[in-house]
């Protein structure tokens, strides 16, 4: 197993997450966003498969280990009401970690004649779409980084602002510009939406594409 | 990739994309794109349907994937090499040999 950060505030940003996980495999943290441009990523968590050849045999996709626990009361009490509410959202997401492990699970064991380990040609017909408009989307983003790396945060926004109208599917785009704005993902003056907002237009079941898992 | 000047070959290119600037054109593995000289990232963009945009201010340009029509155009992993939690660069094609499940997640 291999982990990968997606993280323009880089290892700051996701240290504390990668000790809290005491991880024994390789954590790696992709601070420019290399990975979503170069394997189609457009939101976390997303699971690639690679065979021992070095081919792809499941392109990005949601990958839950497990149904995220029901906050307690408790906990709900303590937090920003802002995040109780994307707590909530979050719980009418449609995943499927149950079939997704076991389809893992199959394929470690299996490796090529599991049902699930898929053709070259099925995934690249299964990666994300790549048009014009979603490689300037792209450029725009890196853009915006690069800009907000060099401490134009303002200029930046610009960039982000225009990755996320080329790209409104783009999960990775959009919370990652706006954490960096507000670490809870808010309203702000800098963009035109904010998580709850277009999760609750989206609606939050389809947040997640289903997992094509057919055997 | 983050492009300073129009009309040198981006360092990158060849490592994020697979395309190298030869004197045939733009090739990536048996495909070459002609290109015209001298050398200039808009023709190359052009031709491969990568995206370019421009930051007047900062005079910056960014060039985009290539517009195949997926973000994959083959089941080849890319070379892929990031740093790890100590800085350390890890090559992902050094676990060649066994199966790797990647995770990618984020703290936002």
């Amino acid at each position: 197993m291999v982990s990968v950060a997606l993280d323009t505030g880089g290892i700051e940003a996701a240290r504390p997450w990668i000790e809290a996980a005491k991880t024994s495999h390789p954590a790696l943290v992709d601070s420019s966003h290399v990975l979503d441009e170069l394997l189609g990523i457009v939101n976390v968590p997303s699971g690639v498969w690679i065979d021992e050849r070095g081919l792809i045999v499941r392109p990005p996709e949601p990958a839950f280990p497990w149904h995220p626990r029901q906050p307690s009361d408790e906990l709900l009490a303590q937090l920003p009401a802002i995040l109780v509410e994307q707590l909530q959202e979050a719980q009418k997401m449609r995943i499927d970690p149950d079939g997704y492990v076991e389809a893992l699970r199959d394929w470690v064991e299996h490796g090529e004649a599991s049902p699930y380990a898929l053709s070259p040609d099925e995934v690249v017909a299964r990666s994300n779409p790549l048009s014009e408009e979603l490689s300037r989307a792209a450029a725009s983003f890196e853009m915006g980084q690069h800009l907000f790396l060099a401490g134009d945060s303002s200029d930046a926004a610009h960039w982000f602002r225009e990755a996320h109208r080329l790209a409104p599917l783009n999960w990775t785009y959009k919370r990652q510009a706006w954490s960096l704005a507000d670490p809870f993902q808010g309203p702000t003056d800098v963009y035109d939406s904010d998580w709850l907002t277009d999760v609750r237009k989206l609606g939050p079941e389809n947040y997640y594409p289903p997992l094509e898992l057919e055997r | 990739m983050i492009i300073a000047s129009l009309y040198e070959p981006p360092e990158e290119l060849e490592r994020r994309t697979g395309w190298a600037i030869k004197p045939e054109g733009a090739c990536r593995g048996d495909v070459c794109v002609p290109l015209p000289s001298p050398f200039d990232v808009r023709e190359l963009a052009h031709r491969l349907r990568m995206a370019l945009v421009h930051d007047e201010k900062h005079e910056l340009w960014a060039l985009g994937p290539r517009a195949d029509g997926h973000a994959l155009s083959s089941a080849g992993l890319p070379e892929i090499v990031l740093p790890d939690q100590h800085g350390r660069p890890f090559e992902l094609r050094s676990r060649r040999g066994t199966k790797v499940f990647m995770i990618a997640w984020a703290s936002w």
